[in-house]
């Protein structure tokens, strides 16, 4: 069957309404004027003007600090439940593990604002997001995970054991550099997840930490300046090259992201 | 001695087991799963003084208010009722939308395809708010900001992904032969489309379809920044109980609603999805 030409149109609009809006955010962050409507002259002052934002530096150190712990956590939670749930089936923890991704996000933030003030008693905070985002993260390296353990050959762990070899020693020399490149995709991708997140963090976060969405959002909600448009481009900029980085490692990350 | 290192063996398989499951396990069922439980407890309870839920006075401390004050004035059902609107609305357009260019990408050499996929992903790589923004440029200037059309806009581009790749996905997997013959037998493109490709094509479009309805349902972020005061959803009414009212049984209550409005859409397509794969078992 050959694609008629009104099929490729279309598909060439929708394409463009993919990139469009994505396109005009990158594009007015050059823009020489306050206003987001017209074109004036090229400029790059806002992405300076970034540099001596401090609200700015300070909500992305806090986005960095979170993603980093919040990814390495979720990384080693997550290859365990997918390492657990590739050899032993179990049947509670792939619901614990995916549910949190299926939901509608704000249920997950809900639930833990109202744990976390009402059980715990825990000063929304730091902790607060770090857990979060660790609960959110666990489910998509486990999926990363299992698949990659599912793509493998289950003899050489039987060689491995034959020989003798401790499950230690067994996960250490065969399983672990097997599965680096899904663990590493799984780091990346919990990474972005983390940095990315806005819903969940809008409920946990409390008053006195704010991370990048949550600086953006309150930007946007005041009014639009120039200085959102450079700071979504460079953010944009980093989950799209940490995404990339990913799918080398394991090629159905993105589809695990979408 | 041997029987000892076998028992050895086993205990040391049942402890690995253990070791693996145990800390993934205890941490979902800390944070996921007894939060879950504990805004069904708060639903039934009384808020508080000053917000939050009122503490735990011995006997009794139980009630069915929240629910009463949901039912009792037609406002929040109607809400709840556009919310649905919404996500029907944006499901549909998500899968006109979508259908094209999933149908391209299906028929593209397979070299060119992955560099397709690629291209519909990227944008997803950005963040939410970032995408919403885009809108807000958008919209501005042709006066159609905080409108409905501005919600289902928004609405659309951030979940329409959700929709081609699943619907890609069950494209790609048709056999064209079934194409050619129903050409070699007369049918025009349009019958052939009607006939084959889109009842093959069901399995696809209803797990895109839980895809895009399940995350728009409980969406408050788009309503709020690209929506007027008329606009509002569900996430809405919840996170204004949170955050704003702190009525939190109240909100306990709304997300509790939610829960099983997206319960029930899930579990409905799946069964679509089951009734109408063996429907197309029985073409291919």
């Amino acid at each position: 069957m050959k694609t008629g030409p009104l099929i490729w149109l279309a598909s060439l609009v929708v394409y463009g309404f993919l990139y469009l809006p994505l396109a005009v955010v990158v594009l007015f962050s050059f823009n020489d004027s306050m206003l987001n409507a017209e074109w004036v002259g090229f400029t790059t002052r806002w992405y300076g003007r970034l540099l001596h934002d401090r609200d700015m530096l300070q909500a992305a150190a806090n986005s960095l600090l979170i993603a980093v712990l919040a990814s390495s956590i979720a990384t080693v939670l997550g290859a365990m439940a997918g390492i657990a749930m590739h050899r032993y089936r179990p049947r509670l923890l792939p619901f614990l593990a995916l549910t949190p991704v299926a939901m509608p996000e704000i249920l997950l933030g809900v639930s833990l604002l109202l744990f976390f003030r009402q059980v715990l008693d825990l000063t929304l905070g730091l902790m607060s997001i770090l857990i979060a985002h660790v609960t959110f993260s666990i489910g998509f390296v486990a999926v990363i995970v299992r698949a990659r353990l599912a793509g493998m050959d289950e003899s050489i762990f039987e060689a491995a054991r034959d020989l003798g070899a401790t499950p230690w020693a067994t996960f250490r020399r065969i399983t672990l550099p097997l599965i680096l490149p899904a663990l590493a995709a799984g780091f990346l991708m919990a990474f972005t997840l983390s940095i990315d997140d806005f819903v969940i963090t809008f409920f946990v976060a409390g008053v006195g930490v704010v991370t990048l969405p949550l600086q953006i959002y309150s930007m946007i909600k005041v009014a639009v300046t120039p200085e959102v448009n450079a700071v979504s481009t460079l953010l944009m900029l980093l989950t799209l090259s940490v995404v990339i980085v990913a799918s080398r490692f394991a090629p159905d990350t993105l589809k695990a992201k979408a | 001695m041997n029987r000892l290192a076998e028992q050895l063996a086993g205990d040391i398989a049942r402890w690995t087991r253990w070791a693996v499951t145990l800390p993934p396990s205890l941490f979902l069922v800390a944070f996921f799963l007894l939060p879950a439980l504990i805004v069904v407890a708060a639903s039934f309870r009384e808020p508080g003084e000053f917000g939050g839920l009122a503490p735990i006075t011995g006997a009794g401390g139980l009630t069915l208010e929240s629910y009463r004050f949901f039912f009792g004035d037609t406002i929040y059902l109607e809400i709840f009722a556009r919310s649905f609107f919404v996500a029907l609305l944006t499901t549909l357009i998500c899968i006109l939308m979508a259908y094209p260019l999933a149908w391209l990408i299906a028929r593209s050499p397979k070299r060119r395809r992955d560099l397709l996929v690629l291209l519909v992903i990227l944008p997803f790589a950005s963040n939410l708010l970032i995408r919403v923004y885009a809108w807000i440029l958008l919209l501005g200037p042709l006066n159609l900001l905080y409108t409905p059309v501005a919600v289902v806009a928004g609405m659309v581009y951030v979940h329409l992904p959700f929709m081609i790749l699943p619907l890609y996905t069950n494209l790609e997997k048709h056999d064209p032969a079934l194409l050619e013959a129903a050409q070699d037998l007369g049918a025009g493109a349009w019958t052939r489309f009607w006939r084959i490709t889109f009842p093959l094509s069901l399995p696809g479009i209803f797990s895109g379809s839980a895809l895009v309805f399940i995350p728009v349902l409980g969406m408050f972020a788009i309503p709020e920044l690209l929506g007027g005061t008329g606009d509002l959803m569900i996430g809405n009414l919840i996170k204004e109980q949170f955050l704003d009212n702190r009525d939190w049984p109240f909100g306990a209550t709304l997300s509790l609603l939610l829960t099983v409005a997206v319960l029930s859409c899930a579990g409905l397509a799946t069964l679509a999805a089951k009734k109408s794969f063996k429907g197309t078992e029985a073409v291919t």
